[in-house]
């Protein structure tokens, strides 16, 4: 009954080797199958706007009106299925408004009177060129897509929540509990979320591969100016280069790609 | 053997202990997936995004390389391997994929896996194509928690 070393080597190599062929054979086999299909192909679509740096433009001197505010906050909530729980604590936002203070922390000087410091802006995610919140994502959930716009995957986000403490512009929302019941009137052709999910401006990602404009753009009547940033001709690049706008927090280096049009006309 | 009687009779109640489960469900065997075509709907083009042994296979794989090159490569075309071409969404899917009878209520979670009103779940009722299987399979996809389920979406 006894085998020797030599006999229990010879056996084991062998074992070795059948189970290593066996496998190499099998996912070869399922590789094949895989193949198969992979054949086919993805693209986008030919409708698509392309851009190598999607970038808004905020002109202040559209934004007179509490009203032009909400029709552009409105036009977000109603394609995007963003919940209103009623409360600041588990309030998701995704375009909303804030006052100067706020928006521009940091740069503002002591004599600033207070109906100054209160002047509302339109606030989102400025999609930055250096995103904290991506470097921030350890499941990789929020990246960085090749045309600048900061996506979000809501497949793969864990809830950690590290991402809005990363984000200086506290442009990201979690949701702390079930979302769907406080939609007002959920727009089946965009997904809801769950709980434990993070979300934020997109740009319309879903919107620009269409072809359509972001939904706020399209509601703003020319207060929001869309355009990619690396076209000369763009109109985004033609403000930005020859007139005055500023970015928020500008000295933290994440190089926002929102720029605010101000002193544009007699309001800001 | 040292205490065979009792060591045998131990084994024996054990072994008929682990596969009591086996024999107990011996004969109820659970009503297959029967209504998949019923649940389906018949469109003008009733042709699959890839053919249907292919996607019984492989729709999980087809489903995240969907995923993949709508959410995060902004590929929102697909061609598949007769060079016929759909749009990256599980709406196309939808489309023919359920009857659109039930629509489910804001709120309640996953037509997916449904079974309201069903007292074997394995025996399903629902018209949610889906739920034909994964029931039966007890595979709970989540893709309801979030996306319009089937009949919601409008286009």
């Amino acid at each position: 009954m006894s085998i020797n070393r030599r006999q229990f080597l010879r056996r084991a190599g062998i074992v070795t080797a059948l189970g290593l062929s066996g496998s190499v054979a099998v996912t070869g086999l399922r590789g094949k199958i895989v193949e198969a299909a992979a054949e086919a192909g993805y693209k986008t679509s030919s409708q698509a706007l392309n851009a190598k740096h999607w970038a808004m433009v905020v002109d202040m001197s559209k934004f007179k009106t509490e009203d032009d505010f909400k029709k552009v906050a409105q036009s977000c909530v109603s394609i995007h299925n963003i919940p209103d729980f009623g409360n600041p604590k588990d309030e998701i936002k995704w375009i909303w408004e804030d006052d100067y203070e706020h928006t521009f922390s940091g740069g503002d000087n002591e004599y600033l009177t207070d109906s100054f410091k209160e002047l509302p802006f339109v606030v989102m995610c400025n999609h930055c060129e250096n995103p904290p919140c991506v470097k921030a994502c350890p499941t990789g959930a929020t990246f960085k897509k090749p045309d600048g716009i900061v996506d979000m995957d809501y497949h793969r986000c864990i809830g950690c929540r590290f991402c809005m403490g990363a984000c200086p512009f506290g442009a990201r929302s979690f949701n702390y509990r079930d979302p769907r019941p406080f939609i007002k009137k959920i727009d089946p052709d965009f997904p809801t979320r769950t709980p434990g999910v993070v979300e934020k401006c997109t740009f319309c990602v879903e919107r620009l591969a269409k072809g359509q404009m972001p939904a706020c753009v399209e509601a703003s009547n020319g207060g929001l100016i869309f355009g990619d940033l690396d076209d000369p001709n763009s109109e985004v690049r033609k403000i930005v280069s020859t007139k005055y706008t500023i970015r928020r927090k500008t000295e933290l280096g994440t190089q926002p790609s929102v720029y605010y049009l101000v002193g544009g006309g007699d309001h800001a | 053997m040292y205490k065979g009687g009792k060591i045998i009779t131990s084994l024996i109640i054990f072994v008929a202990f682990l596969t009591f489960p086996f024999f107990y469900n011996m004969g109820k065997a659970n009503a297959g997936p029967d209504n998949l075509v019923a649940n389906t709907k018949i469109t003008a083009n009733l042709q699959c995004v890839e053919s249907t042994e292919y996607m019984k296979a492989n729709h999980m794989q087809l489903l995240n390389q969907w995923r993949q090159a709508y959410v995060r490569d902004g590929q929102t075309e697909y061609t598949n391997s007769q060079g016929k071409t759909f749009d990256v969404n599980l709406n196309t899917c939808i489309e023919c994929h359920a009857t659109g009878a039930t629509s489910h209520a804001v709120g309640l979670s996953n037509p997916a896996v449904k079974n309201v009103g069903v007292s074997n779940s394995s025996v399903n009722t629902s018209d949610q194509f889906c739920v034909s299987c994964h029931n039966y399979a007890s595979v709970e996809p989540t893709c309801w928690s979030c996306h319009s389920g089937p009949g919601e979406a409008t286009k």
